[in-house]
């Protein structure tokens, strides 16, 4: 049992580390601001895209790829390394890029045209285009397939009517992969179809929805009567819940990167260190400890899951299905642990931005922790995953599954 | 990186587990229940003759020498059976105090005798109710005679040795403080069975009475030495923690499967697949957790202390609420004697209180982040 690098890790590592040092500047502070807000202006859209080409011509957009859509043929272990690797250094974010990355384009590589293939792969690996995931809908969130946008064919092509909710990044992204009901008349995971589109064509409309914390990160999608060919369809009619799968299948999950810039135990500490409460400083008070304590295990019970998940990869097999417990643990985590340092803070804990302490940091992570427990899986629907596919239990009793979807209960 | 255990380590691990399925089951356990012995004699002697209780002792001293990664995996397999023997205390503190304290002539008089499983230690601290301070030590060692009493001595009525807490001298707190080898064999010494939360456990009450013993290790550094015992016994027992969490998830998980209620099996509610999820996700933190331990222990790691703290409260919780939630998967059958869950409900709060509360556990964990400074 060690921490350390196989002799191929390290060479790629040393490898990784010298055209990083030639290509950027390593962080000066350990905690990156940055990263604790939603900065997803126009100044770090553009850096960002300007960081995505440059690793784009290095393989090292997407390393895992094949070399011949612009990969480097590279091992899942060599894509923790560069992360790692990455992450010492004062680059911009690739956030903007993940999802596009991570779902949409293997979806179209899976299911698309040579010719699609050809023409979007590389654009978006450079981040010269932005995708987006056109999934969830106000009748649809942790029940995805009861979806309502429709689309109906009228000649070659499909009219596309509807709406969809909480897609990140719509505001910035040029194109998405859409799933919608093309079959009402079938049971509910029959009549779905998936498509891409611009997100230029006209009929589609972004708006911007207002989180509880101010910002603005996910959006809802109109689209009025949007017309695209046939050739955008991916996967057979009535076969986009299959496709669906794929692209969910392809949400892996982020080895070694992920809740880096968050808010933890040791910004905790270093607040108890800080405050003086009733009875002395908060960091002797025994209930402040013994939260620390619980807190410090489950986040420290975490890392050293990822540096199993990280073993198997090293060696070459599938990680363990360990690995599904990141989001459970750390979405509620935050809300907790925030919640208890603002109460710390006594009636001031009620400040936020530049009165606040820390600039609110806490504040805002509290405000923010909701959707994370929320987004991209529910702690609920996070839960039936594991008792279904790691503990093998039965699923739910589904009474919409053999009607046709048009004659499903709807509660309205 | 290589944070797993070896492929030799997870054949070693097989083959226990192998052989407990056949030679511990529930009703070994139940029967020593039932019996009103304290342990199962013959389980033990075939587990000195496999050379479990040596896998970690040195060669020098009559153990197989193979590590405490081998130690960990065995402790895990001993801790999914609820094996009824005498192993935590002998194995996992009695001969870590050896390690640590010990003079070459101790170790090599006893050690021997450990990894045979021929004899059976414990370590006896507490005194009463409450925190265990060294201002409260009463037990006395003064001129090789040791006086005083000791309460709640895991393994008491059994082991033919005692690592004990005393006080050597009238210098204050912990300066004064000594850890004393002593032979329970002697006639001053009297034991009383007490009854306790775990009978396969049994605790008992040591007194003794001018009782000729050996000093193990220095004055003055009994305190720091005996943290040092906790520290490493918490790291193995935490393994033994989660060897009975991943139990009582895999009995919840059958049952749940089996039973049937309006109409449909009860693992098919969200109510039993969440909590049997949560049971999932807490075995499997304290499982990275006491590996980290392990990875610790085996290479000396400065870390160690912070370690066993996260692998000792991370695999209690992950027992205490696997073991409660079991029985509440189980309904009304899971607190009956005749079902095996109140085994392992028992099991999980013996293991708990074994080697300090939580509570003592989770500031020495801060006390450890403070000096660390990483945090």
């Amino acid at each position: 049992m060690d921490f350390e690098d196989s002799p191929e890790e390290a060479k790629f590592r040393t490898e990784a580390r010298a055209w990083l040092d030639a290509n950027a500047k390593l962080k000066t502070t350990n905690t990156d601001a940055a990263e604790l807000k939603e900065t997803e202006d126009k100044t770090t859209l553009t850096a960002a895209k300007a960081w995505q080409a440059k690793k784009a011509e290095k393989g090292y957009a997407r390393l895992t790829w094949p070399k011949d859509v612009g990969g480097l043929g590279g091992t899942p272990m060599q894509q923790v390394v560069f992360h790692q690797e990455e992450a010492r250094y004062d680059v911009a974010p690739s956030g903007p890029f993940n999802i596009g990355l991570g779902m949409c384009i293997p979806t179209v590589m899976a299911y698309g045209s040579k010719d699609s293939i050809a023409r979007y792969v590389k654009p978006s690996l450079r981040g010269d285009e932005i995708w987006c995931q056109l999934f969830s809908e106000p009748a649809g969130g942790s029940d995805v397939a009861a979806l309502r946008t429709r689309a109906e064919k009228d000649g070659d092509d499909w009219v596309i009517n509807g709406s969809k909710v909480w897609t990140t990044g719509a505001q910035f992204s040029d194109y998405g992969i859409v799933l919608t009901r093309t079959d009402p008349n079938a049971p509910k995971h029959k009549g779905l179809t998936m498509f891409y589109l611009s997100m230029k064509s006209p009929g589609v409309e972004v708006k911007p929805i207002k989180q509880a914390s101010g910002a603005s990160g996910f959006n809802e999608v109109f689209f009025t009567d949007v017309r695209i060919p046939d050739a955008q369809r991916l996967g057979e009619v009535g076969q986009g819940w299959q496709v669906a799968l794929t692209t969910l299948m392809h949400e892996r999950l982020a080895v070694g990167g992920g809740t880096g810039g968050m808010l933890d135990v040791p910004q905790l500490l270093q607040l108890a260190r800080e405050l003086e409460l009733e009875d002395g400083p908060a960091i002797k008070n025994a209930a402040v400890r013994e939260k620390m304590a619980d807190w410090y295990v489950r986040s420290a019970g975490l890392k050293y899951t990822t540096y199993r998940t990280m073993t198997a990869l090293s060696r070459g097999q599938q990680p363990g299905p360990e690995a599904s417990i990141a989001k459970i643990v750390v979405a509620p985590k935050l809300q907790d642990l925030s919640a208890f340092a603002v109460e710390l803070e006594g009636e001031a804990g009620a400040l936020t931005g530049a009165d606040a302490l820390d600039d609110g940091a806490f504040q805002l992570a509290w405000l923010n922790a909701p959707g994370l427990r929320i987004a991209g899986g529910t702690d609920e629907i996070l839960r039936n995953i594991i008792a279904e596919r790691v503990l093998g239990l039965p699923p739910d009793i589904r009474v919409d599954k053999n009607v046709p979807f048009n004659k499903a209960p709807t509660g309205r | 990186m290589n944070f797993d255990f070896s492929d030799d380590q997870k054949m070693l691990k097989e083959q226990a587990h192998k052989f407990l399925s056949e030679k511990c089951t529930p009703k070994t356990v139940r029967a020593v229940y039932e019996s009103g012995k304290t342990h199962d004699a013959a389980l033990w002697k075939q587990i000195g003759e496999l050379g479990w209780a040596g896998a970690a002792i040195p060669e020098e001293f009559g153990g197989l020498g193979l590590g405490y990664l081998e130690l960990c995996v065995i402790v895990e397999e001993l801790g999914r059976a609820l094996a009824p023997v005498p192993f935590s205390s002998t194995v996992c503190q009695f001969a870590e105090a050896l390690i640590v304290s010990g003079s070459s002539e101790q170790k090599s008089r006893l050690l021997p005798k450990v990894a045979a499983a021929e004899i059976i230690g414990t370590l006896a601290r507490t005194e009463g109710p409450g925190a265990i301070l060294p201002k409260n030590i009463r037990t006395t060692f003064k001129g090789g005679k040791l006086s005083g009493k000791k309460t709640a001595v895991g393994d008491g009525m059994d082991a033919h040795f005692a690592v004990v807490l005393a006080r050597a001298s009238d210098e204050p707190g912990e300066r004064g403080l000594q850890l004393v080898l002593v032979d329970l064999s002697q006639p001053c010494v009297t034991r009383r069975a007490q009854e306790s939360i775990d009978p396969s456990r049994a605790r008992a009450e040591l007194i003794f009475d001018n009782v000729t013993a050996e000093p193990l290790g220095k004055q003055g550094e009994a305190w720091s030495d005996l943290n040092r015992v906790l520290d490493r016994a918490a790291i193995l027992m935490a393994f033994e923690q989660v060897g009975g969490a991943d139990t009582c998830l895999q009995m919840a998980r059958a049952y749940a499967m089996d039973r049937y209620a309006f109409g449909r099996p009860i693992a098919s509610f969200q109510a039993i697949k969440h909590k049997l999820a949560d049971m999932y996700v807490n075995t499997e933190l304290a499982r990275s957790n006491a590996y980290y331990g392990a990875w610790a222990l085996s290479t000396g790691a400065r870390e160690l202390p912070l370690a066993a703290a996260a692998a000792r409260i991370s695999a209690t919780q992950a027992f205490d609420y696997a073991a409660k939630e079991s029985i509440q998967t189980h309904g009304g059958v899971g607190f009956t004697w005749e079902y095996d869950c109140h085994f392992y409900y028992k099991r999980a709060r013996e293991l708990s209180l074994a080697l300090g509360a939580q509570r003592v556990w989770k500031d020495k964990l801060v006390t450890q982040l403070e000096l660390s400074n990483a945090a």
